[in-house]
């Protein structure tokens, strides 16, 4: 079970969180005419990388806030958590 | 009975606690502090099993977790439990257990004709034989193999157990309480460090129990005593016995279970007979010690032969002799130990040794002690079916190849040492690196990945001085890190003989024109032939030919046999160990109860139960509930001897004709604030959210970014800012997540806040035509006509004194409100409505009547917005704003959302008016085409129509609009049903919608 750091609580138990997938992944703006392919990558498209991956977690039996974790997918290394605005 | 193999005074069991214990059957005695396998070894007993594959005889190999034998079913609080190791089972009074994979019993197994069959039995056997012919394998190979195997059996019954979880925090965890565990633990602990130190055993101290030390002063038992007692004074120390650390995973996250009263019988009905504990350590020290490793010989796994220091373990802990003229058979000095305490019993044991002539400090006192000794010698064969009766024993040569005359000497045990192997399962587990130490011909911990430090015998330290400096030191430097205290500890003065190197040799070859079976894995009946034939048939990669032949496989993991087969395929590939690799190990190291893995969650403990306000007024009304998620809801309320059917019925035509209650507090609510709040809703919702008035109430529907439906519900505005949600009880969770997601990462620019008031608010329906009437007696101050009222309106007031908002509202197409109140006051309202009701026959209704009115009002539920269906498909589209954007509209253009083929939202009807369509049914054109008959879609709901008073299905079939009229069949292989229906109109009552506007 992994130990996450919320940047809101601190750390707790990977059981308090849910996972949210791909945080660099940018929602259109509204309004805006795009492409098929565009509007696939933003929904469907994702890379699956074995190493460092940023990506979105809940800390649904928390705080409730979302934020940024960046993780190996291989070794589960956590190496920086963030809140949703900051960059690594 | 007397135990004949019991020494007089030696031992750390109680002589004056007799126990009484069953084995097979037969009643037998031990003492307070025996195993199951030291009491029956007492009493003469060495076969407890027969093995896997060829049903040989099996008796004791080891004496603790690294036996792979002695599994036995225990009889314990009349449950039967498998897969218990008689070195591990501790004795307690009125214990029973019997042995495993043996028919009809121990003594006489009609299995064991496998060993004779052995030739056709070969590595692979079961991949080569049952493959055909195809059809044979589910109905007789399968069964009949699954017949033959295990360990044991596994109970039908419900587990009556307790098993306990317990989180916990330190900044040290120990695992093994040996002379490492010990001084790590007390050297942490007294630089003020928070230390669990986890020892398997009953008894604390490893090795310590065991060997002739002197630490200080002290023995090495009398030390290790005086560690375990300080520690457990100390308040910052968790010491725990029968704990085993088996696993260790991510962010330095371990698992240990720990017994609490399997040695017992059972006494307290709340005992817990296991705890798990989850232990997240700062750092972890692994002090688990070694197992001594077999050397390989002919019949090697007979009873009677096992590794040399259980025999000293039996000898020195339960006082108990294996055998009366033992063999013993080394590459190393640790067995003269077991020899010395053999001569020391009154015992004259010899002792072959397959090195050359060499002199240490051990054997120079075995001689001293008149042990007969034969150097260069080895066990060719032992030989004995129950039990090893004799021994063939020769010279070996130097290079190990070429044996001398064989000779014949008689023996009632083998004591076998092939030196040491660490046990460095979970130093592997935490996903550190591992080397091979050509010194000890083992594989030890090299590169720490998690905050883990090896120590000890198990990081192939074989000396107790070092492994004293050592751990001190190690337990000294992890707790400075944390505490940032400089107490450190002086290391004792160790006194401690010196070993002689050992001998790099593991496996005894056969002599001319024999082919004796030698076995590496006892669990799994693998003998040097099996890898051999899998490695000429082509297996290469040390992974395949352990699945291929089961080496090291099954509920031991190989503990004993590991090594001694990755020397064998390093040997036959003229390859060095290290180029072999060893298998991956993983958790668990060694078998966990499934219960203790559960915990305390099962039954009505596997989650919580929620309940609304009213919950008490149902059962007292006799509701018959059902689970809505996590919520119970009255599924109808019985009458009589009323079905589910004539409730639901009468339920839903009082409805219709009269007024009825329902509790509806379990739907989502959220309460949505701010001064953007509009305008979030604007890009939630499908439909447009800017310009709904205050006191209004709007249906809306949400999607997800991929276009498909997610929920939908009425939102209210409650005020100029802030607005009350409704969603469905089973999306309730996720539209927070969600909402949640756009407001935080999305637009972060947008002032809203969301939170959950589901629980915050007790709701009720009030649906039917005489629905106002019945409002107005209960408000009588408030105006609740049409005008007064409308439908979609919305008004604050009170009920009685108590703060009430009404939302004219319906999901059952007739005129209806929903009245919530604070959850407090749930049960004041409901008595309220009922009390107020009785005059307009009012009577409640659940959810089955529920749908019944929403089926036939053609309103979508869960099973139409099933996570498939786009608004096009489930006959929402009116609800798709075209001015504006929203989540997911993208996605609407989509070429496969808009193809006239996707399967919409239809009613059925069956042509006979009578049958009732399961729901789930196919739509098909022909009853009787050839399968697979091309399925048109899928009957969603069912129901029984109370406003024609026949059945009435909702469907999402293929270009559904153009198909009313048709006339179709609806098919249930499962039922067994095939029914002429005729597609109609999905708003089978009321379609133009005038009742709730009534």
């Amino acid at each position: 079970m992994l130990f996450i750091k919320c940047p809101y609580c601190g750390i707790r138990s990977q059981n308090e969180f849910a996972y949210g997938g791909d945080a660099t992944v940018k929602r259109p703006e509204l309004n805006k005419e795009i492409s098929d392919k565009e509007w696939d990558d933003f929904v469907y498209n994702r890379k699956s990388p074995r190493g460092k991956h940023l990506e979105f977690w809940h800390h649904i039996s928390g705080c409730r806030q979302w934020f940024k974790v960046h993780r190996d997918t291989a070794t589960h290394e956590i190496f920086k958590t963030l809140k949703p605005h900051e960059e690594l | 009975m007397t135990q004949e193999f019991r020494l007089k005074d030696e031992g750390l069991i109680d002589r004056s606690k007799k126990i009484s214990f069953k084995f097979n059957g037969k009643k037998y005695f031990g003492y307070e502090g025996d195993t199951l396998a030291s009491a029956l070894i007492a009493n003469g007993v060495h076969l407890v099993g027969r093995s896997f594959k060829y049903h040989r005889p099996r008796g004791f190999y080891g004496v603790g977790v690294d036996d792979p034998y002695a599994l036995v079913q225990l009889i314990r609080n009349n449950e039967t439990i498998p897969n218990i190791k008689a070195t591990e089972q501790e004795l307690f009074e009125g214990l029973e257990a019997k042995s495993v994979n043996c028919w009809p019993n121990v003594n006489f197994d009609i299995g064991g004709i496998n060993n004779f069959l052995r030739i056709f039995l070969p590595a692979g056997f079961y991949y080569k034989t049952f493959m055909w012919p195809k059809s044979f394998w589910y109905r007789i190979y399968e069964p009949f193999i699954r017949k033959a195997a295990g360990f044991g059996v596994v109970t039908h019954e419900h587990d009556k157990e307790r098993y306990e979880h317990k989180y916990e925090y330190c900044d040290l965890l120990v695992t093994g309480s040996g002379p490492s565990g010990l001084a790590s633990a007390y050297s942490a602990a007294k630089n003020g460090a928070k230390v669990i130190l986890a020892e398997d055993k009953p008894r604390f101290g490893g090795s310590l129990l065991t060997s002739e030390v002197t630490i200080g002063n002290q023995t090495g038992k009398e030390w290790a005593d005086k560690i375990v007692t300080e520690l457990k004074e100390m308040p910052n120390v968790v010491v725990k016995n029968r704990a085993q650390v088996f696993g260790y995973y991510d962010h330095n996250m371990l698992v240990m279970s720990e017994r609490i009263s399997e040695h017992m019988p059972k006494t307290e009905k709340f005992m817990p007979k296991q705890k798990l504990w989850y232990i997240r350590a700062k750092e972890v020290v692994i002090s688990s010690g070694s197992i001594e490793r077999p050397i390989v010989f002919g019949n090697n796994d007979t009873p009677g032969i096992l590794l040399s220091s259980a025999a000293k373990e039996y000898m020195k802990v339960y006082g108990v002799l294996v055998g009366k003229k033992p063999l013993i058979f080394t590459n190393n000095d640790s067995a003269y130990e077991t020899a010395i305490e053999f001569k020391k019993n009154g015992i004259n044991p010899i002792v072959l040794d397959s090195r050359k002539e060499l002199n240490s400090d051990l054997i120079t006192e075995a001689k001293n002690l008149g042990i007969d000794i034969k150097f260069e010698h080895v066990v060719v064969n032992a030989n004995g079916y129950r039990k090893v009766k004799s021994a063939d024993i020769a010279k070996i040569s130097e290079d190990k190849t070429n044996l001398g005359k064989i000779e014949n000497i008689a023996c009632d045990c083998i004591c076998v040492s092939g030196f040491w192997t660490p046990t460095i399962h979970l130093a592997s587990q935490s996903g550190g690196k591992t080397k091979f130490n050509e010194d000890i011909d083992a594989f030890i911990p090299s590169q720490s990945k998690q905050n883990e430090t090896t120590v000890g015998s198990a990081n192939g330290i074989f000396n107790l001085n070092d492994t004293l400096k050592n751990s001190f030191e190690a337990g000294y430097e992890l707790s400075k890190k944390i505490t940032s205290k400089e107490n450190k500890l002086s290391v004792p003065a160790v006194v401690e003989k010196k070993n002689s190197k050992h001998d790099k040799f593991w496996c005894v070859p056969l002599p001319k024109g024999k082919k004796y079976k030698r076995f590496l894995d006892f669990q799994n009946d693998v003998a040097v032939s099996d890898i051999e034939l899998a490695l000429r048939e082509g297996y290469r990669s040390i992974e395949h030919v352990k699945r291929y032949t089961t080496l090291g496989m099954a509920t031991d993991q190989g503990k004993t046999s590991n090594l001694n087969g990755l020397q064998l395929v390093s040997n036959i590939e003229n390859k060095v160990v290290p180029e072999v690799g060893h298998t991956t190990f993983r958790p668990p190291y060694t078998p966990v109860s499934i219960g203790a893995i559960v915990g305390r969650e099962v039954g009505k403990h596997s989650k919580p139960t929620r309940k609304s306000p009213m919950h008490s007024w149902h059962e007292k009304n006799n509701a018959v509930f059902v689970d809505a998620g996590l919520w119970l809801r009255p599924r109808y309320y019985k009458k009589g001897n009323e079905t589910l059917f004539d409730a639901s019925k009468r339920e839903a035509e009082n409805v219709r004709k009269n007024v009825g209650v329902c509790d509806v507090t379990t739907l989502g609510k959220i309460d949505v604030k701010g001064p953007d709040a509009a305008e979030f809703l604007n890009r939630v919702y499908t439909n447009a959210w800017l310009k709904l008035p205050v006191g209004k109430a709007r249906y809306g529907v949400m999607l997800r970014e991929d276009g498909i439906v997610m929920d939908d519900g009425t939102t209210t505005r409650v005020s100029e800012n802030h607005y009350h949600m409704t969603t469905t009880t089973a999306q309730a969770a996720n539209v927070l997540s969600h909402l949640e997601y756009y407001l935080q990462i999305v637009w972060p620019e947008l002032n809203v806040n969301v939170v959950s008031t589901t629980e915050q608010w007790a709701g009720a329906a009030i649906a039917g035509p005489k629905s106002r009437d019945l409002l107005q007696k209960l408000f009588p101050e408030t105006d609740c006509s049409n005008e007064g009222l409308p439908f979609m309106g919305f008004i604050e007031t009170k009920l009685f004194g108590v703060y009430a908002r009404i939302f004219r509202i319906s999901f059952s197409g007739e005129l209806a409100y929903e009245v919530n109140v604070e959850s407090d006051n749930g049960n004041f309202m409901w008595e309220k409505i009922i009390e107020l009701g009785e005059e307009f026959k009012i009577q409640p209704y659940g959810t089955e009547a529920l749908s019944t009115l929403r089926i036939e009002m053609g309103h979508v539920a869960g099973s139409e917005l099933d996570g498939r269906t786009t608004p096009f498909d489930s006959s929402l589209e009116g609800l798709l704003s075209k001015k504006k954007d929203f989540i997911g509209k993208r996605s609407l253009q989509k070429e496969a959302f808009i193809s006239p083929d996707r399967e919409k939202l239809v009613g059925v009807v069956p042509l006979d008016k009578k049958t009732s369509i399961p729901e789930g049914s196919y739509i098909v054109r022909d009853a009787n085409a050839k399968l697979p008959n091309p399925k048109l879609g899928h009957v969603s709901a069912s129901c029984w129509s109370v406003e024609y008073n026949n059945p009435f299905s909702l469907a999402i079939i293929k270009d559904g609009k153009n198909m009313i009229g048709q006339k179709l069949f609806a098919l249930s292989p499962l039922k067994k049903k095939s029914i002429p229906v005729e597609i109609v109109s999905s708003h089978y009552v009321d379609p133009k919608g005038e009742r709730v506007r009534s």
